[in-house]
């Protein structure tokens, strides 16, 4: 996902999985086949470790210089009921020799854990895919719960799949036995097992796991080197097995990326490191008021762990107070946050009103859940685009920034920094669960290369009355930004009192006069309308008819959608919006260059009501509310359909 | 608990010239109604302020809403008037991030106990270096007259025109049971107990609560008046003092003593038997449960034994002061954050073209 929407590589190479002829390898007796992309999804009950299984799958895969993009998909229940089909969590690793932009469509290979997890993922699985199942937990009784009246690994349902009968469980409680653990203890092991299978069958580097093992059990060295034996045991079970004939190869995918020092990265990390790296380029502390709430609690604790960057860290009583705490930060001179999801946002909405009155910077960080109310508090949705443009009492405009794809988060987290430092204003950051928790290769910048943000504050007058006094007034605007002084407490002879009540025009004071509120509701209006955002860029190598156009974390998807819609000789343009208001100043000379626009969003239509607001221009909307990122192909599809309409 | 600790208002640059009351008037026009409590208040913390003798400018007042919360337009400091019940959250964000400043929260009984209620108990709870003033009329002023959170039972109000059903808080009570480290009460006709306890709350470290009864002559005029009449006072106030034994009446002829059979507190007549059990006021009692006694001796309605002065002021760490220090030791352990090593990690691979 790192490259660049006409990127070459992903042109010439981009296709199905593709086995290249089989070579034998010096000295190996098995085949090995070199493909060019792989789809893995790890699937089981809640309990058994999918997420950390998919984790460390990925960094193997990214140290071995894949590109890749991840999908981590869990229920919201800490721990289900066992065995059930909503117990079920999965991860979905997407890997290539070229670059890619999103976590695949339908995985090349499932590893089911129990009945829950072949049920609730076989539906995804192309014909002729590989499956991996635990057929120790095939029991009667755990297929019985899931409405498996006959074992599907017998009744012939999977004929048409490559299925690996594997008794997981049992391999690793007999690789364990010399470790004296409990048989639950052991059990615990059998996702190291499935990734040391799993990693001999895709060359996966294994340092870096036997690594981490040992460093997250450090104070079990028993718990340690077990895990470590079962990871080995996979592989060599995968090695030494005649089921498993063929391993394969993907290579790294140097074509792809760029010189440079990559490391893989979630959103929230990637959002986390931004703000922080924003503070720094602004030289002010960092604070960061929150509510623990899915799926945006990990930038809190990310946070947290860096108080020698001079970070606080505030854990409000509540959404509220979080916000409330960061904008006194804010008021007191801080680069102030508060993180949260739609939810919290509803709740934050006063004090976001407060803000723009106030006119202080203040990031509010929106990673968007399914909704309404509590919806989906861990799947994906981009549904609050509307809440962030509109969602508060009055004229009250916020500028809206969106990142669109995991790594992007850190750059977005600094363009949002910039606006609200140098405006004065609340600004959204709208992220979503999927690029949260979704990662990929990130070239590492040089922190030379960061933006400068530093913002004078106030140290004086700033007027001069009538009589020849030099006085300070709270509302006097620089007439190139429209943004007011930042006068923080503490600076001698600037003392000032500001409110949520309507100000007079300059002096901030108290005011209720008709006109000056008219003048007020405008100038706040058009200092927001008036934020500098970069041009919107175009991509369209063919002359296209027709436009397709989205925002956020759609861009993975419909970029991969474009390709395959260009490679099948289609003429499609394609632009992606980091601003969501103001919207690039060209934007609307864009879209009427083209005689079709299709906007699809994960939601039902916000961005398109915008456009056609602001533009009358005929959008076609596109959406999807499923919990899920679109799927390459489906969206393909239907901007066929748009391009023929 | 630090025996000894350091006061926080040494973290608080001081005045260079000597100031008087005029260097806090703003140049606002004051805009509650004529023979609003708030006046008193107002002129009350207004000539206080000199004799704390803190720069002007490192002093913030922030308020939520309601009549009270004006308050911070009238004072020539740094002022924040926020949104309702909202202030002590903002407040503890400007504290925390601001160690230099003096940061005070003017709230209501609607603001404070209603709306913010969450807030507040909060801010007592994690002991913020903040000073709260609750004015506390038993009304909404600003709506214009509903019954509020601390008006007694039965309270006919536009809102309630059969009369109020719910129990009252009683602030004191309230802020003792959410682990405030000082709480006080006063009266905004008593100027000179009003300064004392502002005095004692300025130098808390922590969280102060001071309650300020304060009459709203327009919709609940009176309130207080049992208070405050020469006659009734006597035997309605109860007024604490540390170190000395709690006697109130004519002539002191009243005194508080602990029941043995149930450990509570109750109001007796001072004989030469008895006078050997009054209790004598320990504001720095470790315990919460005599302060808590002592503020449930009040009737609810008509504020017969309200007892006015510090009920308790102890040491306790200060949640600012904590969380500098984990920045601090965080850095000692760890060394200033390096960017550059952030962004890297641990776990990455270099691209050659």
């Amino acid at each position: 996902m790192t490259s660049q929407v006409s990127s070459e590589a992903g042109e010439a190479l981009l296709g199905e999985q593709r086995s290249a002829p089989a070579e034998a390898r010096n000295g190996a007796e098995k085949e090995v086949r070199r493909l060019d992309r792989v789809i893995i999804r790890f699937a089981g009950d809640s309990g058994d470790g999918m997420q950390l299984t998919g984790d460390r799958f990925t960094s193997e895969t990214a140290s071995f210089g894949n590109d890749l993009s991840t999908l981590p998909n869990f229920p919201a229940e800490i721990r289900a009921p066992a065995g059930t089909l909503p117990g079920v969590s999965s991860f979905q690793l997407h890997f290539a020799d070229h670059d890619i932009l999103t976590p695949g469509d339908a995985p090349n290979v499932l590893v089911a854990m129990n009945p829950a997890a072949l049920k609730a993922n076989i539906a995804d699985v192309p014909r002729g895919g590989e499956i991996i199942v635990n057929t120790d937990e095939f029991a009667k009784r755990a297929m019985a719960k899931v409405g498996y009246a006959q074992s599907p690994l017998e009744d012939g349902s999977l004929d048409g799949y490559r299925v690996h009968p594997v008794p997981l469980t049992t391999l690793t409680i007999e690789a364990l036995k010399e470790f004296g653990l409990s048989r639950k203890e052991a059990e615990r092991s059998k996702n190291m097992f499935a990734l040391g299978l799993l990693s001999w069958m895709y060359h996966r580097p294994t340092e870096g796991t036997e690594a981490f093992l040992r460093s997250k059990f450090a104070k079990k060295p028993q718990i340690a080197e077990a895990n470590v034996a079962a990871f080995r045991a996979g592989w060599n079970f995968g090695e030494t097995t005649e089921d498993f004939a063929v391993s394969y190869e993907v290579a790294p995918a140097t074509r792809a990326f760029p010189t440079g020092t990559y490391r893989n990265i979630s959103g929230n990390l990637a959002l986390s490191y931004g703000l922080i790296a924003a503070a720094k380029q602004a030289e002010l502390p960092l604070y960061l008021g929150s509510y623990p709430i899915t799926p945006a609690s990990d930038i809190l604790h990310e946070l947290s762990r860096h108080k020698n960057f001079g970070v606080r860290t505030f854990q409000a009583e509540d959404e509220i107070a979080g916000i409330g705490a960061a904008l006194g930060a804010a008021f007191g001179g801080s680069l102030a946050v508060t993180t949260t999801s739609g939810p919290g946002v509803a709740l934050k909405s006063e004090t976001i009103g407060l803000a723009v009155s106030l006119e202080l910077p203040l990031l509010i960080v929106d990673i968007q859940r399914g909704g309404p109310s509590t919806g989906l508090p861990t799947k994906t949705e981009q549904a609050d685009l509307l809440q962030a443009m509109y969602g508060r009492n009055g004229e009250a405009p916020v500028p809206v920034v969106a990142p669109k794809t995991p790594a992007d988060c850190f750059d977005a987290a600094l363009e949002a920094a910039r606006i609200a430092l140098a405006y004065r204003t609340p600004v959204f950051l709208l992220s979503d669960g999927y690029l949260a928790n979704g990662s990929e290769p990130w070239r590492i910048p040089e922190v030379a290369d960061l933006p400068d943000l530093r913002t004078p504050f106030a140290t004086g007058p700033n007027h001069t009355q009538a009589d020849g006094t030099e006085v300070f007034w709270p509302y006097k605007r620089d007439p190139e930004t429209l943004a007011r002084p930042w006068a923080v407490p503490g600076t001698p002879g600037l003392e000032h009192r500001i409110g949520g009540i309507e100000k007079q025009d300059g002096t901030g004071n108290i005011s209720y006069d008709p006109a000056n509120h008219e003048f007020m509701v405008r100038t706040r209006q058009a200092k927001i309308d008036g934020i500098d955002v970069p041009d919107i860029e175009t991509d369209d190598p063919d002359g296209a008819r027709t436009l397709v156009l989205g925002w956020g974390s759609t861009y993975g998807p419909i970029t991969a959608a474009v390709r395959r819609i260009r490679r099948e000789g289609g003429h499609i343009a394609q632009a992606h919006l980091r601003h969501l208001n103001p919207f690039p100043k060209n934007l609307g000379e864009v879209l009427k260059r083209y005689e079709k626009v299709v906007i699809p969003e994960m939601n039902l239509g916000q961005l398109a009501t915008l456009v056609r607001a602001e533009f009358l221009v005929d959008a076609r909307s596109h959406t999807q509310v499923n919990g899920m990122p679109f799927k390459a192909e489906q969206l393909a599809a239907a901007l066929k359909e748009a391009i023929d309409a | 608990m630090p025996e000894t600790s350091e006061p926080l208002l040494h973290l608080v640059p001081k005045a260079q010239a000597q100031q008087t009351m005029k260097d806090f008037k703003s140049d606002q026009e004051v805009r509650w109604c004529p023979g609003c409590g708030d006046y008193a208040v107002l002129a009350a913390v207004q000539g206080f302020m000199p004799e704390l003798g803190l720069a002007k400018e490192n002093i913030v007042f922030v308020s939520g809403i309601g009549c009270s919360s004006r308050f911070p337009y009238y004072m020539n400091t740094y002022g924040m008037h926020s949104i309702h019940g909202r202030a002590p959250a903002i407040a503890t964000g400007l504290a925390t991030s601001r160690r230099d400043l003096s940061v005070w929260v003017v709230t209501g009984d609607g603001d404070a106990l209603s709306i913010g209620g969450n807030h507040l108990i909060h801010a007592l709870r994690r002991n913020v270096n903040l000073k709260i003033l609750l004015f506390n009329n038993r009304i909404y002023g600003l709506t214009k007259g509903q019954y509020s959170p601390t008006s007694e039972v039965g309270k006919i109000t536009k809102s309630t025109p059969m009369g109020s059903l719910d129990a009252p808080f009683n602030p004191v009570s309230l802020a003792i049971g959410a682990e405030a480290t000082f709480v006080a009460r006063t009266v905004d006709s008593d100027r000179k107990h009003l300064t004392e306890v502002l005095r004692q709350a300025a130098d808390h470290n922590g969280t102060a609560l001071v309650e300020i009864y304060q009459n709203c002559n327009i919709f609940n005029d009176g309130a207080f008046e049992v208070l405050k009449d020469k006659d009734q006072a006597q035997e309605a106030v109860i007024r604490l003092e540390h170190g000395q034994p709690i006697r109130f009446g004519a002539d002191l002829g009243k005194g508080v003593v602990r029941d043995p059979a149930t450990g509570d507190l109750e109001v007796v007549e001072v004989t030469p038997e008895n006078e050997s059990r009054i209790l004598v006021h320990d504001a720095h009692a470790a315990s919460p449960t005599t302060a808590f006694a002592l503020s449930r001796l009040a009737d609810p309605d008509t504020l017969h034994r309200t007892p006015i002065g510090v009920l308790r002021s102890v040491e306790r760490p200060v949640y600012d002061t904590l969380m500098a220090d984990q920045l601090d030791r965080a850095v000692a352990q760890q060394g200033e954050g390096d960017l550059a090593g952030l962004l890297s990690g641990n776990d990455t691979w270099t691209v050659v073209g």
